[in-house]
C-alpha cells in the first residue's frame, strides 16, 4: 500500500496499568500507532497533549511510543488538568490531516471516550468508532474502507469519506514491542498549546472504584413453597422439544438455525 | 388443566343432606354452635397420604378436600396495575439498543432508571422510548415505556449513526426532555450517545451505574475509579444501573414521528464480513458446536462446524482424550460461554458443563440417551446417533446454501 501523500496523525496519551496504576503505554493508543505505521510507515505523525513531566515513570511511558519506531512525538504543552480537546482541536485545525487515529477511551481521568467525537465535530470530519483495520484508502475519491469491531467477534465493513477520525479498538492488531534504544533516541518536539481550563471536573469527587453489588435474583413468590422451589430447582429449559429419527432431527435443527438466522 | 370451575352436584347434595354418611367430611362453611360461637372442626383439614398418615399442606399447592371448595384451582395470570401519565409534566427520553429487534437486559435497566427519574420529586414525567428499525418485542408496556417513538424504514436496517443522531436532535428539540438516557453499550448505544453529545454540545455522564438524588456515580479511568458528579442532561448508563420495571404496566402510546431529512452522511455500511469462526474467542462466540464423549468421528465433527460456520467447543472428556485442544473446553473448568445457539453433540451434561453454558439462549442436544441432563436443559433435543444426524444436517445445510445461491444467480 503506498499512501505517501496521506497525512495521518495518531494521538497518544499516557496509560495507566489496571492493577499497579503505574503509567504505561496506553494499549489502544499503541494499537492506533501500529495501524498508522502499517498505513503510512514513517510518515506517521504522533501528537500528545500534556507536559513532559519530571516524573521519570511518565517519561518512560511516553518514550515507549517512540520505541515503536517513531522518530519524534509532537508535544502540545498544556497544564495537567486543562481540557485537552480544545487544545488539540486548535492545533489540528492547522494541520489538514486526512486521518486522525485515537484510542476508544483513555485509561485515566474521566475516560468518557468523548475526545474523538468532539474532535470530529469541531473539525467537521467523519467519525468511526471501534476500528480494527483500515483496509484501503482511495485518495482520488477521498474514501477509505475500514473494518469495525462488533460484539461477538464480528466485523463490519464501512466506507468513510476522508478526512475522518477513527478510534481504534482493542480488537485491532497487537502493537509491536517497544525497543529501548529507539525509545531513548527519539525526540519530543514541544510547542505551547492554548490553555483551556476544565471548569466542571474539579468539582467532582473521585474515589477508587468500588465493587458493584451483584444483582440478586429476586423471587416474587407468594408462598413459602414457591420460594423454596425457586431456591432449590435445577436449571432446566422446561418443556424442550424432543425429536427422534435422523431425518426429523436434522430438519428440526436446521429449522432452529434458520429461525435464529445463522445459516 | 382446565381453568373452568366445575360444579359437583353430588358434593352439593351431600352438603345439604346432614344425614348422609359423608356429610361430616365435607367442609360446608362456618358452623355456629347453639351459643353462637364459631365451631371449627379440626379433623377435616388435610388429607390422608398414601402411607395412611394424615398430611396437611398449607401451601395450597395440592388439591386436597380442604381446598376443593376454592372456586379457581388454577393460578390466574396476574394483571399488573396500569401506570398512566395523561399529561406529562416533562419527558425522559430513552434510546433503545434493540439488538435484533428485541429489548435486552441493558435496555430494560435503562428504562428502569428512566422511570426512576420520571417519578422522583412528585413525578409526573413520561418516559419516551425511541426505537430505530425493526421492533419485534411485544412486551414494551411491561418494561416501563409510557410513550413510544418508532422510526422504521429501509435506512435503519443498516448502520447509520449519523442519520439516527440527526433524527434524535429533531426529537429532542421538539420534546425538550429533562434527561436523555442511552445504554453505554457496544451495540450502538455508546456510539450514538457520544455522537449526540458532540452534536448537542452537552457533556455526558458516561458509565453511570448509580443514581443518588441529584448526583450520579460513574465509572472512570477505564473502570478503575468512581466519579461522583451532578446529574447531567445526557446519561450513558451501564448495565444493572437500576432494577428493571416489573410491577407496573405502562401505556406505551405511539407518538407519530417522521424520520428527518439527512443526506450528508459520511459513513456507508457495506455489511458484515465473514469471519473465521474459530478465530473468535470462545467466550464471545455466538454460535458454538460442541463435541463430547459421544463423538466417534472427529473429522466429520470439524467438517460440520466449518459447514455450519460455528465455533468449535468441547466437553472436558473430549479435551482429556486429546480430541480437542484445552482452550476449546466449555464449562466451569474451561470457558464460560454466552452463545446465542449452543449445539451439544454427545455431551450428557455434567454439572460443570451446565454451569458453563448457563447464559446460552438456545441449547440443542444431540444424544443417544434421552434421560441425560443435557436433554433436560435443551430447547431442542435430537435423540439418535450423532454421526448420522450430523451427516444429514450437513447435507441439508449444503442443499439450502445451494438453493439460495441459485436463487441469487437467477435474480441477476
Amino acid at each position: 500500500m503506498s499512501n505517501d501523500n496521506l497525512s495521518v496523525i495518531s494521538l497518544v496519551s499516557i496509560g495507566e496499568h489496571p492493577t499497579s496504576r503505574r503509567p504505561r503505554r496506553a494499549e489502544q493508543d499503541a494499537r492506533a500507532i501500529e495501524l498508522g505505521l502499517k498505513l503510512v510507515g514513517n510518515n506517521l505523525q504522533t501528537l500528545h497533549a500534556g507536559q513532559v513531566s519530571d516524573d521519570p515513570r511518565q517519561q518512560t511511558a511516553l518514550r515507549s511510543y517512540l520505541g515503536m519506531g517513531l522518530a519524534e512525538i509532537n508535544l502540545l504543552e498544556m497544564p495537567e488538568q486543562a481540557d485537552a480537546i480544545l487544545v488539540l482541536a486548535e492545533h489540528l485545525k492547522q494541520q489538514n490531516s486526512d486521518i486522525i487515529l485515537t484510542g476508544v477511551r483513555a485509561e485515566s481521568g474521566e475516560s468518557s471516550g468523548m475526545l474523538p467525537y468532539l474532535l470530529a465535530e469541531q473539525l467537521g470530519m467523519a467519525m468511526v468508532t471501534s476500528v480494527t483495520d483500515i483496509l484501503s484508502v482511495d485518495e482520488v475519491n477521498k474514501q477509505a474502507e475500514v473494518l469495525q469491531a462488533l460484539p461477538r467477534g464480528q466485523r463490519r465493513k464501512l466506507k468513510v469519506d476522508l478526512p475522518f477520525v477513527a478510534s481504534v479498538d482493542m480488537a485491532a492488531a497487537l502493537p509491536r514491542q517497544s525497543a529501548f534504544g529507539p525509545a531513548m533516541r527519539g525526540q519530543f518536539e514541544a510547542t505551547l498549546g492554548g490553555i483551556f481550563a476544565d471548569q466542571e471536573s474539579p468539582l467532582w469527587q473521585t474515589t477508587d472504584a468500588k465493587k458493584r453489588p451483584k444483582r440478586l435474583k429476586i423471587v416474587k413468590a407468594k408462598t413459602a413453597a414457591d420460594r423454596f422451589k425457586a431456591a432449590t430447582a435445577k436449571a432446566s429449559g422446561g418443556g424442550g422439544k424432543v425429536v427422534h429419527g435422523v431425518e426429523e432431527s436434522a430438519q428440526a435443527i436446521l429449522d432452529l438455525l434458520v429461525e435464529e438466522g445463522l445459516v | 388443566m382446565s381453568e373452568l370451575f366445575r360444579r359437583d352436584p353430588r358434593a352439593e347434595w351431600i352438603a345439604r343432606n346432614r344425614l348422609h354418611p359423608l356429610h361430616q367430611t365435607l367442609d360446608s362453611g362456618p358452623v355456629f354452635g347453639p351459643t353462637g360461637l364459631l365451631r371449627k372442626n379440626p379433623h377435616i383439614i388435610g388429607f390422608i397420604g398414601p402411607n395412611g398418615l394424615k398430611r396437611i399442606d398449607r401451601s395450597g399447592a395440592s388439591n386436597d378436600t380442604g381446598q376443593s371448595t376454592r372456586r379457581t384451582a388454577a393460578a390466574r395470570e396476574v394483571v399488573l396495575p396500569l401506570h398512566q401519565v395523561a399529561e406529562p409534566a416533562f419527558y425522559i427520553v430513552v434510546v433503545l439498543d434493540l439488538v435484533s429487534g428485541r429489548l435486552n437486559g441493558h435496555d430494560k435497566d435503562t428504562l428502569g432508571l428512566a422511570q426512576q427519574l420520571a417519578n422522583r420529586n412528585n413525578g409526573g414525567g413520561a418516559v419516551v422510548a425511541i426505537a430505530f428499525g425493526e421492533l419485534k418485542d411485544d412486551s414494551l408496556d411491561k418494561t416501563g415505556v409510557d410513550r413510544l417513538i418508532h422510526l422504521d424504514g429501509q435506512q435503519y436496517a443498516s448502520y447509520n449513526p449519523e442519520q439516527r443522531c440527526n433524527d434524535l436532535q429533531g426529537i429532542i428539540a421538539e420534546l425538550v426532555p429533562q434527561h436523555i438516557l442511552l445504554p453505554d453499550s457496544i451495540n450502538g448505544g455508546g456510539d450514538l450517545g457520544r455522537r449526540l453529545a458532540a452534536a448537542l454540545e452537552l457533556r455526558p455522564a458516561c458509565g453511570v451505574w448509580k443514581l443518588n438524588d441529584d448526583t450520579v456515580i460513574c465509572r472512570g479511568s477505564a473502570g478503575k475509579s468512581d466519579i461522583t458528579r451532578p446529574l447531567s442532561k445526557l446519561l450513558l448508563v451501564m448495565e444493572e444501573c437500576c432494577e428493571p420495571i416489573s410491577e407496573t404496566r405502562h401505556e406505551s402510546i405511539l407518538m407519530p414521528q417522521q424520520s428527518s431529512q439527512f443526506a450528508d452522511g459520511k459513513l456507508f455500511d457495506h455489511g458484515n464480513i465473514s469471519v473465521d469462526p474459530n478465530a473468535i474467542p470462545l467466550a464471545e462466540a455466538g454460535f458454538i458446536l460442541s463435541g463430547g464423549n459421544g463423538i466417534n468421528d472427529w473429522p466429520q465433527f470439524h467438517h460440520t462446524a466449518s459447514v455450519l460456520g460455528a465455533t468449535e467447543g468441547a466437553s472436558r472428556v473430549a479435551v482429556d482424550d486429546g480430541n480437542m485442544p484445552r482452550e476449546r473446553q466449555v464449562g466451569a473448568t474451561g470457558t464460560w460461554v454466552t452463545a446465542q445457539v449452543y449445539i451439544a453433540v454427545g455431551i450428557s451434561g455434567a454439572i460443570q458443563h451446565m454451569q458453563g453454558i448457563a447464559p446460552c439462549d438456545k441449547v440443542v442436544a444431540i444424544n443417544t440417551d434421552e434421560g441425560c441432563d443435557m436433554v433436560k436443559r435443551a430447547d431442542l433435543s435430537a435423540i439418535g446417533d450423532s454421526t448420522e444426524i450430523l451427516t444429514r444436517l450437513v447435507e441439508l445445510v449444503e442443499h439450502r446454501k445451494q438453493t439460495i445461491n441459485e436463487g441469487a444467480t437467477n435474480e441477476q
